[in-house]
């Protein structure tokens, strides 16, 4: 009797594990099976390209490199480094800050203490459009209109990082470490950057390229903010591109372009994946 | 602790804090505490600057009335809520809040269902499925890349002449099947983006609760003969209630924000007929074209409903991440 249901359950379980791998495998088809195509026809040229769907890679990925580079529309170039810089300072200004107003709310008891942690918490999950009237017009008022200080400075109070960097401090962080250094004669800010953020380097690892991502794939904000062509970043000139007629141009670069702004993120992700996937369980805050 | 509601925060964040703060208070002397100020200073600072002067701003700018004809601008003069009344009168505000309800749950569905099931498979001890953290790593991927190139790529794929039609063609359809004329593709293109950017991350917050299940429940059930399902059921999806209902809520909140991908995939129409509109898009168009009061009572009425759901997170937050970063860890 025992033997006959051991039998059937191992025999439902391998039902089981065959679900599970189809639903997965299918599930991994559909995620990269675009980034698959994008691959195979960012190496293709216009003519190929138009002439129907293949299966593997052309020999066109030089020829779309220079056309698309000097491509007298679409800075692409500026583009590229304008949205590292936005993208790298947001991460530093994020990360820095939130990490220190994480340390002040955790390592000291102030009056307020309690009401900033809570206030923080409040506003985590209001959305950057509902104040993008007023901030746009601000920007403009203050002479801001088309600058990267509206899209990497107020990065400066981001909750969403704040909030992971308490957590992890919580779990990692002994404020005995402090209670050291001030015996040792550190002053405050020295034992923070001297001894807090390198005690934190996992951590804010990563969530600066959680806020470099987010800032680099940013596109609502930017759009608003920029104007001329040479401070555009990479989300406006893919708008740009799909706001012009669309079938004047050259497929090749069209793919090239995509492929450029986000091939970069792929690469990054793919050598940490191991670090983001825990990050994401660890902060638990990605909306 | 699992089976308490989010209705009654009180209780166990007034436990938690004075505990944590009992123990702070042995570890530091009295003098130090001000300098809290000084580390949180700046914080505050960008927020007040960034944050909440351009939302009371945004609030000041509903009551007038403030746009432009051609080369002249109407305004700005005090019209008190007729901003709103003409947002709420004209019809436009209902129909691009059902698309973006629609597409939102279009999505949201197969996202919150995949993403059980395959939180579930793969914190299963026994089902031991090999490579898990190949597939992980690419069910995560989505969400990483710009939305603006990921809607733009799918627009040229699903595009009349692009490789998916030529597909389509190559295995024996007639004419090519336009997928960005006909409203319900075009909706479950949205639709299937946000849910290929989602689901992988909805995975990982649902293993990290299920892994924080104490095991000896499913053991228990085990030998009781439960199966697979039943475990699931009876225990797995009570204890996750708390995580499941923070998953619904972060979505909801960024199904409200849909602006990207339909932005870029219809070129900001909404097409076809503008029923892929949605409410933020709606409210960029105002921005555009500096329809300022317009745009206040659109962002005003966008900061009440998410308000409100992100109280709910805030007392979801409260409850429940203590024993969550535990598990996490």
């Amino acid at each position: 009797m025992k033997d006959n249901a051991a039998r059937e359950n191992l025999g439902v379980l391998r039902l089981r594990r065959g679900i599970a791998y189809l639903v997965l495998l299918f599930l991994t088809f559909l995620s990269l099976f675009a980034f698959y195509i994008l691959f195979i026809n960012a190496t293709r040229s216009h003519p190929d390209i138009q002439k129907g769907f293949s299966f593997f890679p052309g020999a066109s990925l030089g020829a779309n490199f220079t056309n698309l580079m000097h491509n007298a529309n679409l800075p692409v170039l500026s583009g590229l480094m304008n949205s590292l810089l936005v993208a790298s300072l947001s991460a530093v200004f994020a990360t820095y800050f939130s990490t220190m107003t994480a340390f002040g709310i955790h390592a000291y008891r102030f009056r307020l203490n309690q009401a900033a942690f809570s206030c923080i918490l409040m506003v985590m999950m209001v959305p950057t459009q509902v104040t993008a009237l007023g901030f746009v017009r601000l920007m403009a008022s203050m002479g801001f209109k088309d600058s990267f200080i509206p899209l990497t400075v107020p990065a400066i109070a981001s909750p969403v990082v704040f909030f992971f960097m308490i957590q992890y401090m919580k779990s990692s962080l002994p404020l005995e470490v402090i209670e050291a250094a001030r015996i040792d004669g550190a002053g405050e800010f020295y034992a923070f950057n001297r001894i807090v953020l390198p005690m934190m380097k996992p951590a804010i690892a990563v969530q600066a390229i959680f806020t470099f991502v987010s800032s680099w794939n940013n596109y609502f904000l930017p759009a608003l903010i920029l104007d001329s062509k040479k401070k555009l970043t990479m989300p406006i000139l893919i708008a740009q591109l799909r706001s012009a007629d669309f079938m004047k141009f050259d497929m090749g670069q069209v793919y090239l372009l995509i492929a450029l702004a986000i091939f970069p993120v792929v690469i990054v992700y793919l050598c940490l994946s191991k670090f983001i996937v825990r990050g994401v369980a660890l902060g638990s805050v990605k909306g | 602790m699992p089976g308490t509601t989010l209705t009654k925060p009180e209780a166990s964040s007034s436990q938690q804090y004075p505990a944590s703060n009992g123990a702070n208070k042995k570890t530091k002397g009295v003098s130090y505490s001000k300098w809290g100020y000084f580390f949180i200073a700046p914080f505050f600072l960008a927020f007040a600057v960034f944050s909440l002067v351009p939302l009371i701003s945004t609030f000041y700018n509903s009551f007038f009335e403030n746009y432009w004809v051609g080369l002249t601008q109407v305004g700005p003069r005090f019209v008190g809520l007729q901003n709103y009344s003409t947002l709420f009168s004209d019809g436009d505000l209902a129909a691009y809040a059902g698309n973006t309800a629609i597409i939102w749950l279009m999505g949201f569905l197969p996202q919150i269902i995949f993403s059980l099931l395959l939180a579930v498979w793969f914190t299963d001890l026994r089902l031991h499925l090999r490579a898990a953290g190949f597939f992980k790593t690419v069910i995560y991927l989505p969400n990483l890349i710009m939305a603006a190139a990921f809607s733009m790529l799918f627009f040229t794929l699903f595009s009349d002449s692009g490789p998916v039609n030529s597909i389509l063609l190559s295995m024996g359809m007639e004419s090519p099947y336009r997928f960005l004329a006909n409203v319900w593709s075009t909706r479950g293109l949205v639709a299937l983006m946000n849910f290929l950017m989602w689901y992988g991350n909805t995975t990982i917050l649902l293993m990290a609760a299920i892994l924080g299940i104490d095991t000896a429940l499913f053991e228990a059930a085990e030998i009781d003969g439960a199966t697979a399902f039943e475990s699931f059921r009876k225990i797995t999806l009570p204890l996750i209630r708390p995580i499941l209902v923070y998953v619904l809520i972060t979505s909801l909140i960024g199904g409200i924000q849909m602006f990207d991908v339909p932005q870029i995939l219809t070129n900001g129409n909404g097409n076809p007929n503008r029923t892929s509109l949605t409410l933020v898009m709606y409210l960029n168009k105002h921005l555009f074209s500096e329809n300022v009061g317009m745009a206040g009572a659109v962002s005003v009425l966008l900061f009440v409903v998410s308000a409100v759901l992100s109280v709910i997170v805030y007392f979801s937050i409260r409850e429940k991440k203590q024993p969550k970063g535990g598990a996490g860890k």
